[in-house]
This record gives C-alpha cells, sequence and structure tokens, in this order.
C-alpha cells in the first residue's frame, strides 16, 4: 500500500505546490503557502529524531569502548547540558548568548580560517593532482584576482586592482557562473520532474 | 499571470512533454556519453571497497529539504540507494552523513528500501545514516571524525554544499581515499575543483544518474536537459543577435 500512497501524496502536493508558484493571486497559492508551512514544521520536527540520532550513535561509541570515546562523552555532556538548561531557561539567557558567542562562534570560525590553510595547500596540490592546462590558467587568475583585492603595504600594483580584476569578475567570471547556473537550474527542473511524475522517490519505497 | 510566471509554466509543460514522451519511445533512446572519468572511477572504487572489505561514505550536505537546492542532495540519494544495493553483502555496508535532520532521515529510509530490495534487511543499521551536525561547519567537523574512523575507503560527496566541502575533500585525500566531489554552489564548485582529485562541475552532477545507471529515467532526464539547454543558448544567442540588429538598424 506504501508503495502506491507515499507517491500519490508527493505527487499531488508537488503539482499543488508548483501550480501555487505560478498562479500567485489564487486559491491555489495559499494552498501552497500551507502545505511549505508544512514542511517546515515536519522539517523543524525531523531535527529532534536527528538529535536523538547523534546521541544515540555518540552512545553506542561510549558503550562500544571506542577509540575516540572521550569526544563523543564530551559532545554527550555538551548537548545534555544545553538541552536540559536551555529548556529552563529563555534562549536569550546569558549564560546561552555565551555559549553561542563565546563557543559555538569562534569554533566556526577557527574552522573557516583551517579551511584558507586547506585551499591554500590545496592550490599548491593542484598542479601535481591535475597537471593540464585548465589548473594553470585557475591558478593564474587565482593569483591575479588576489593581486588586485589583497591591500599591498606600500603601493597598489599599477592595472590589477581597478583594470584586470574588475574585467576578470565582471566579464569572464560572470560569464562562465551564469553558463554554470543554467546547468545547474536545467539539473534542477528536471530532477523535480523526476520527483514529480514518481520516477525519483528520495522519500524511500520501490 | 505575470511574463516570468507564463514563461516557466511554458518551461515546465515542455521538459515534461519531451521527459515524458522520450521515456515512452523506449529502445530508441540510445546511451552515448561522453568521457567522465570520475564516473569509472567511481564505479572502481566501489568494487575495491567490496573487495578489501572497506566502507562506501556518502556525505549529502546540509541543504535544507524545504529549498529547491536539496535536489542536488536527491542525486545523492538515488546514488545511494543503487550503491547500496550493489555492496550490501560487504563486511562494512554504507555510510551516510547530512547536515539536515530531515536529510537524514530520508537517507535512513534509502538504505532501508535499498536492503529489503535485496533481501538483507538485517544488515540495514539506523546508525548508518547519521546527522553529523545541523549547521554547515559543524557537519563538516562531525564528518571529519566519520571518514577518520570508520575505514573509508571511497567517498561521494554529492549535495547543497557550502564552502565547508573543502574540509570534506581534505579529509578524504589524507586518508588516500577516493572521492567523487560535486555542489550545487559555486563557491563550492571551485573548492571542489582545487581540492578534489574527482571534481564534477555544473551540470555533471545531474548526470550522475545516467552515467551510473541508476535508472532509465535518469538517462531521459539527461537528454531533456541537453535539449534544454541548446534551445537556451539559440534564444541568447537569438537575443543578441536582434539587440544588434536593432541598434544598426
Amino acid at each position: 500500500m506504501k508503495r502506491y500512497f507515499s507517491p500519490a501524496i508527493a505527487i499531488a502536493v508537488g503539482l499543488l505546490v508548483l501550480a501555487g508558484y505560478f498562479f500567485e493571486n489564487s486559491s491555489v497559492a495559499l494552498i501552497r503557502q500551507t502545505f511549505v508551512q508544512w514542511a517546515v514544521f515536519l522539517a523543524a520536527g525531523a531535527i529532534i529524531v536527528g538529535v536523538l540520532n547523534l546521541f544515540l550513535v555518540h552512545l553506542y561509541k561510549i558503550i562500544r569502548k571506542d577509540k575516540e570515546r572521550v569526544y563523543s562523552l564530551f559532545l554527550l555532556t555538551a548537548l545534555l547540558f544545553t538541552l536540559v538548561y536551555g529548556f529552563m531557561n529563555k534562549p536569550s539567557d546569558l549564560v546561552m548568548v555565551n555559549i553561542f558567542n563565546a563557543v559555538i562562534l569562534p569554533v566556526e570560525a577557527s574552522l573557516m580560517a583551517v579551511m584558507a590553510v586547506t585551499l591554500l595547500y590545496a592550490a599548491i596540490r593542484l598542479l601535481r593532482h591535475r597537471p593540464n592546462s585548465m589548473s594553470v590558467i585557475f591558478l593564474v587568475t587565482a593569483v591575479i584576482v588576489m593581486l588586485g583585492t589583497a591591500p599591498l603595504p606600500f603601493y597598489q600594483l599599477p592595472l590589477f586592482a581597478d583594470t584586470i580584476r574588475p574585467f576578470i569578475i565582471t566579464v569572464l567570471a560572470t560569464s562562465a557562473a551564469r553558463g554554470i547556473l543554467i546547468g545547474v537550474a536545467l539539473g534542477t527542473l528536471l530532477t523535480g520532474l523526476r520527483v514529480l511524475i514518481g520516477a525519483e522517490r528520495p522519500y524511500g519505497g520501490k | 499571470m505575470s511574463l516570468t510566471a507564463l514563461a516557466g509554466i511554458i518551461l515546465v509543460a515542455f521538459s515534461t512533454v519531451l521527459l515524458l514522451g522520450l521515456f515512452l519511445l523506449k529502445d530508441r533512446v540510445k546511451a552515448s556519453f561522453r568521457d567522465i572519468p570520475a564516473f569509472t572511477n567511481f564505479k572502481k572504487s566501489i568494487g575495491t571497497a567490496v573487495e578489501q572489505g572497506t566502507r562506501v561514505h556518502f556525505s549529502l550536505g546540509a541543504a535544507d529539504v524545504t529549498r529547491e537546492r536539496t535536489t542536488a542532495s536527491f542525486i545523492g540519494l538515488s546514488t545511494l540507494r543503487q550503491i547500496t544495493e550493489q555492496t550490501a553483502a560487504s563486511d562494512h555496508p554504507p555510510i551516510t552523513s547530512s547536515g539536515n535532520a530531515a536529510l537524514a532521515v530520508l537517507s535512513q529510509d534509502n538504505l532501508q528500501t535499498a536492503y529489503h530490495a535485496v533481501g538483507m534487511d538485517e544488515q540495514y543499521h539506523p546508525s548508518s545514516g547519521r546527522v553529523t551536525g545541523l549547521t554547515p561547519f559543524s557537519y563538516a567537523a562531525g564528518t571529519l571524525s566519520m571518514i577518520a574512523d570508520e575505514s573509508v575507503s571511497s567517498s561521494l560527496l554529492v549535495g547543497g554544499f557550502g564552502v565547508e566541502i573543502g574540509l570534506l575533500t581534505e579529509a578524504v585525500e589524507r586518508q588516500d581515499a577516493f572521492t567523487l566531489s560535486a555542489a550545487d554552489s559555486l563557491p563550492a564548485q571551485a573548492l571542489v575543483y582545487a581540492s578534489a582529485k574527482e571534481p564534477l562541475i555544473g551540470e555533471e552532477l545531474y548526470a550522475m544518474g545516467a552515467y551510473l545507471n541508476t535508472g532509465r529515467t535518469h538517462l531521459v532526464s539527461l537528454y531533456v536537459q541537453d535539449v534544454l539547454r541548446w534551445l537556451i543558448v539559440l534564444i541568447l544567442l537569438g537575443g543578441a543577435a536582434m539587440k544588434l540588429l536593432a541598434g544598426v538598424v
């Protein structure tokens, strides 16, 4: 029964949402809005399932006495503390705000910094992985754009900041980006259509 | 109705007719692909993973399922199902990581369906489909440890990623594992191009199903995508020519 029931619901709701997108000032648009709100609500509900999944995976690691179980223990302790404290107090509570500003924010910023180093390392390795003309163009373009963007201590390099970099950004990069984005948009459209005709079933079931 | 909406309806209707029409033509539509080494190498890496008893890891990104960006993750999900069916008998079945809870639920559902399809329901474990973090960078941080700890020899990073994909490709490279990376956003694609051995750029991501034989609709869909691309090229050239002529006359 599920085999037919799930695709039927997905196709019907998908068609209504799509119709609501095109006919903005109609009752279908209101139905679309309601369905999207339901989807947001369900996605929020899924977060509880997701957190439970995260909890169980790390609990299992501790029970199994995995090599890295100390990190799992730390994660579970922090999770339970913030969960209980968050339920007992408002999100605007000073401790909650500090947890966000002094822990989560700096950790994510540090990961971003690590990313910058990683990217530099990847750029150095690029010619070893793929020694071809496209890699050379990629690296040369990156260097030219950086030379035109980065503030230099004594003087600005002539031509780079005012002519070459703007030309690359506004003409070459923008036209290439549009080409890539048109391809991505067509792929997105066709994937959506496959879901609408029931040929693609990301929700499981054969 | 606005002109944009009308154009949208025409595009959707035309694509649907073309998709269904080509699908009904069955075997008259023959497959002819240009060579993309990433897909050939990915197939080889799956074989190696089964032989060596190592894992295949799927990373589905952190895109919200209520947004259009999640279609990239849908490609990852359909590939996940197909590869799981192929590798179900392996000692270490595939694992998935997601940065969105709803996406993790979908990955679990697809894993379960795949095991059921090959009659190996007992191989399914809910912890195979994991949420590793709920913000892009926490997701990346959680996935890094997963790649390092779970004897992963092949990683498929396909979905709605941002710049955090750079950390993941780097982690896979450090493990000396195979990685096939594709993302829908431009910054992520630039990072993937620089850091991954086998990157997919632009619409190559959406050709994955056709190249990996996920289903006939994927092949037909690729044909429709090509037809639409040529139509857009013609429209752009026609528009440019008309504008040029209007300037001259």
